[in-house]
């Protein structure tokens, strides 16, 4: 068993993708602060000083203090309070725990959905494909945001505010997979019939294997780099659609904040000028995607050698 | 003098982990009107040689070394402002593929016109004037319909013809020619090419030749080079290396030629293939796949030995050579 | 041509089936007419006879048909908020909407071109690395967050004190990195001209276009990044290709090569890719408005969505594909025209 996991660290601690790893500064910079940022949120309830979830630890005689490095400050709350007095540090910390969790939670939904649409449309092909492509068209024209409001508009109407509240975490990661699915289905689609011409398809046709075991065993395996690559920018996009709705109050509640709605509270702050409520979140938010974006045109380049002419 | 020389131009290409020689110390001349082969596979350098002429090798290319001299102005060390005078102007390209050559969105008529105001002051009516002149000399139907198509409404025969048209337009006195006809139908290869050395011939156009078929060069051109892995391996009159050529590879060449074998017999082939610019072996490139390969030949490119009027590099032949210029010495 | 049109207008018309059916569906789901209209005190026994006369008891496809048959007449309901034919209070917010996005797609045509064509040009210049490293940052930053920034920059302004006042470079460099702020970031002013029906132009007026500044640079942000790396990596397959080599082998001068011959064979995927985003930036103008206050149909339909005004919510969705489907369409066919090898027979050539 060691021996096993052994070889394949050395494997790929030989491959080209580390060694073009270790020379490209961007993508390891982007690494370690993308690791960091996902450390900093799964671990939130060791590193929070406080709990934002807990209303016992609240004062709002503490609401709207600065940074510590301004005038007013107070070294208890190192980035400020927001506007209920909770801790910005703390409440930041779990937002980017719920961004995440959104995040991937919705690129799981739409890799799933986007997996088996994407390979029955390119392995069955005829009605099936037309038909689900063209569901694909209508909505990556209507781009996936406004999808994800249309969705959002419609759930929360049909679940009511309060309970939609309580489940926003599934909710999100159900609307944000509904609207994003048909990037990864092009993709896969894409994949599969290109794979589908090759000789294996062929020989475990012949061989008796059924559909499923075929798509699922055979041809799937052999599109996950590029699922790979396109995921690691989905979950940016993700991230940046979950943001958007809880802006627009389609998403998290405040009492259960994602980085989305931090930054939403804040903005009804900022005009009279307590900045860092709307804008550290905002910081925070942007770095996120940033690092995650980088790292996936890293990849893509890496994935893709026709891009990769100098 | 000459009228182009090119003496040992060098080109590299700058890849990660160090450069690729692309072509290594060309030299050869062309004079006026005259016609000049340039054979060898693909990947020899031959389109590498044509495109720094004009210094339009594309990046990373880049010319390392050696002139290029036209009318005794050296062209490698012009400005890029001196060079567009020339471009067009004097030297005129034609390229392989016209499907790719002339732009999809743009008339023939705009891409003449403009070839012509770049270098004349002349109004755009004059300027259409000498273009339909040109489109008529290349003999395409309908000539005054033809300069306000798209590239796409023409045949590939027709496009071809429009392509040397423009290479007349200017009446320059070179024409480089790239492996003009291959894209073509085979049906009208010849035509094409009948065209092309009939209006060369007519206006005192020097032309080079460049292509992978023996046989046309040795019906056509005066003289030929010979080229292998980015090296001129053997150049002269072109009669005198068909009939009786020195370098072991030209030999292999024309042994491969099916009209020169005898009915019924199999084709010759030389054994291997060349090798790729980053795989090029120390020495003589062709050792390897060379008959007569010798140590010496592992180590070092040999140096241009006359023969006849024919230049060419290699061991064995200069060898040959010596023993000739011994040979009556020892016999009383 | 025909062909063409037919093909292109008979798919237009599928979307719209589809996307009627999916808005109807939503209406038929959410909304209950009834209890708009009437309160808690009517029987059931006169709500049953109610339900009847409207229809509401016939089957989903009656029902359907019912409703799209009105739609085509123009007819697609009365808000319940505004107490208006729904189209009424679109088209009072739709100007506002399309003087954003036209702002908008100004910025962006007039940034994008010369610097995405530059970018291609020279890709070694420190200056074309400069763009794309900022463009790759933008990208990632929301649309909304853009703006508070703006916002915080321009409207309500930063005072530096980070360098020691009482020196003379200390306060200079303070000035430098202060802004004043004092942009409008709230509606469209008051310095509205009628032009014609529902339509209050901010074109015409320093007030109005004050108050289009900052909306329409964010809404720009999002997608002039798009706009840059596209044309950028287009104009650099451009490049490559052989018809540019040939022109160069013509003598011609390089702004020849790059503004034309270039430029024209960039230009016609960026039009079609450019149509489509153009659709997308409709989504965009929901987050610009919410945080702008400006009142477009993007900020009616989130109002519409937080107050449940069904009836207000299908109309946007129906009236917003159908400008989906007819940028499409539009884009499709200027893209036939512009492109001299796309024979307009229903195929691509």
């Amino acid at each position: 068993m060691t021996t096993a996991t052994v070889s394949r660290w050395d494997r790929f601690r030989e491959s080209f993708l580390w060694y073009s790893f270790k020379r490209d500064k961007i993508a390891i910079v982007s690494f370690v602060v993308f690791v960091a940022i996902v450390l900093a949120g799964v671990f939130a309830p060791l590193f929070a000083p406080a709990d934002p979830y807990d209303l016992a630890q609240i004062n709002i005689m503490n609401s709207e203090l600065p940074p510590v490095w301004m005038a007013g400050g107070d070294a208890q709350f190192p980035l400020g309070t927001d506007a209920q007095g909770r801790d910005l540090l703390s409440t930041i910390l779990y937002g980017t725990r719920v961004s995440l969790l959104i995040g991937f939670g919705a690129v799981l939904m739409q890799g799933a959905l986007g997996i088996l649409f994407g390979l029955l449309a390119g392995y069955l092909g005829g009605r099936v494909d037309a038909v689900l492509m063209r569901i694909a068209d209508v909505q990556l024209s209507f781009s996936t945001l406004m999808v994800a409001i249309i969705v959002g508009a419609v759930f929360k109407a049909s679940f009511g505010n309060l309970m939609f509240g309580e489940i926003a975490i599934y909710m999100l990661i159900v609307i944000i997979g509904i609207a994003e699915w048909p990037q990864i289905a092009r993709t896969v689609r894409a994949s599969v019939l290109a794979e589908k011409k090759k000789e294996y398809v062929d020989a475990a046709k012949v061989m008796g294997f059924g559909t499923n075991r075929i798509m699922f065993r055979h041809i799937l395996p052999n599109t996950l780099s590029p699922i790979f690559v396109i995921s690691t920018v989905q979950i940016a996009n993700a991230i940046i659609s979950e943001a958007a709705l809880s802006f627009l109050g389609l998403g998290m509640p405040e009492t259960q904040p994602s980085l989305g709605s931090l930054i939403k509270s804040g903005f009804d702050y900022i005009q009279s000028g307590s900045w860092w409520i709307t804008l550290i979140p905002g910081l925070v938010l942007v770095v996120l995607v940033l690092v995650i974006n980088l790292l996936g045109d890293w990849l893509r380049d890496m994935m893709n050698p026709r891009l990769y002419k100098g | 003098m000459a009228l182009l020389e090119v003496n040992n131009l060098d080109v590299r290409f700058a890849v990660r982990g160090g450069d690729l020689q692309a072509l290594q110390s060309i030299s050869f001349s062309l004079d006026k009107g005259e016609r000049l082969g340039l054979v060898g596979e693909s990947g020899a350098g031959k389109s590498v040689a044509a495109f720094s002429i004009l210094k339009l090798i594309a990046q990373p290319g880049y010319i390392a070394g050696g002139e290029v001299l036209f009318e005794g102005r050296n062209l490698s060390a012009m400005s890029e402002r001196e060079l567009r005078q020339i471009r067009g102007n004097r030297i005129a390209m034609i390229f392989q593929d016209p499907m790719m050559t002339l732009n999809p969105v743009l008339t023939v008529g705009t891409q003449m016109v403009e070839a012509l105001k770049a270098h004349r002051r002349i109004s755009t009516r004059a300027a259409r004037d000498i273009a339909l002149k040109k489109l008529q000399k290349v003999s395409i139907p309908s000539p005054d319909k033809r300069l306000d198509q798209y590239p796409h409404e023409l045949s590939g025969g027709m496009r071809q013809r429009v392509i040397i048209a423009i290479a007349l337009l200017l009446d320059p006195d070179i024409i480089i020619a790239d492996e003009p006809t291959t894209a073509l139908d085979v049906t009208i290869q010849a035509e094409i090419m009948a065209l092309l050395l009939a209006l060369c011939e007519q206006d005192n156009v020097a032309l080079m030749l460049i292509t992978h078929d023996l046989g046309l060069v040795s019906q056509v051109t005066q003289r030929m080079l010979v080229m292998y892995s980015g090296r001129i391996i053997e150049q002269g009159p072109t009669k005198e290396i068909i009939n009786d050529a020195q370098h072991p590879y030209t030999q292999g060449l024309i042994n491969a030629l099916p009209q020169m074998g005898e009915p019924g017999r199999r084709l010759y082939q030389i054994p291997g293939s060349m090798p790729s610019l980053s795989r090029i072996p120390p020495g003589c490139p062709f050792h390897p796949r060379c008959p007569f390969v010798t140590d010496e030949c592992r180590q070092t490119m040999p140096e241009y030995v006359q023969s006849g009027n024919v230049d060419v590099a290699c061991y064995e032949v200069s060898k040959l050579i010596e023993q000739e210029n011994r040979a009556p010495e020892v016999t009383p | 041509m025909l062909a063409f049109l037919v093909q292109r207008i008979s798919q237009a018309l599928l979307v719209m089936f589809v996307i009627s059916l999916i808005s109807f569906s939503i209406q038929d789901g959410l909304g209950d007419p009834l209890q708009q209209m009437v309160g808690q005190s009517v029987s059931e026994a006169e709500r049953e006879k109610i339900r009847e006369e409207l229809g509401l008891n016939d089957s989903f496809v009656v029902q359907y048909l019912r409703f799209a048959g009105q739609a085509v007449q123009g007819d697609l309901g009365t808000s319940y908020f505004y107490g208006k034919p729904t189209l009424e209070v679109i088209f009072e917010h739709l100007p506002a909407t399309l003087e954003l996005v036209i702002g908008a797609s100004l910025i962006i045509g007039f940034l994008s071109v010369p610097i995405g064509v530059y970018a291609a040009i020279r890709p070694r210049a420190w200056l074309s690395k400069f763009f794309m490293g900022i463009s790759t940052v933008g990208i990632s930053i929301p649309v909304f967050l853009t703006a508070i920034v703006l916002i915080q920059l321009f409207s309500i302004g930063v005072t530096v004190n980070w360098f020691p006042p009482e020196t003379g470079w200390g306060s200079w460099l303070n000035g430098l990195f202060s802004t004043e702020g004092g942009m409008p970031s709230y509606g469209r002013g008051d310095g509205l001209v009628h032009l014609f029906g529902t339509w209050h132009s901010g074109f015409f007026s320093s007030d109005g276009l004050r108050h289009l500044t900052l909306p329409a640079i964010s809404l720009a942000s999002i997608m002039l990044p798009l706009f840059i790396r596209l044309i950028r990596a287009e104009m650099m397959e451009v490049l490559q290709s052989d018809y540019i080599r040939y022109a160069q082998a013509k003598g011609l001068a390089p702004h020849r090569i790059h503004f034309l011959h270039a430029l024209k064979n960039t230009m016609l995927p960026v039009i079609t890719v450019g149509g489509v985003q153009l659709g997308i930036m409709v989504a965009y103008t929901i987050l610009t408005e919410t945080v702008f206050q400006w009142p477009g149909v993007g900020l009616m339909f989130l109002e519409a969505i937080t107050r449940s005004d069904i009836p207000l919510i299908v109309s946007y969705l129906m009236v917003v594909g159908l400008i989906f489907v007819v940028t499409n369409t539009v884009v499709d066919l200027v893209y036939g025209l512009v492109n001299p090898t796309v024979k307009l027979t229903g195929k691509k050539a």
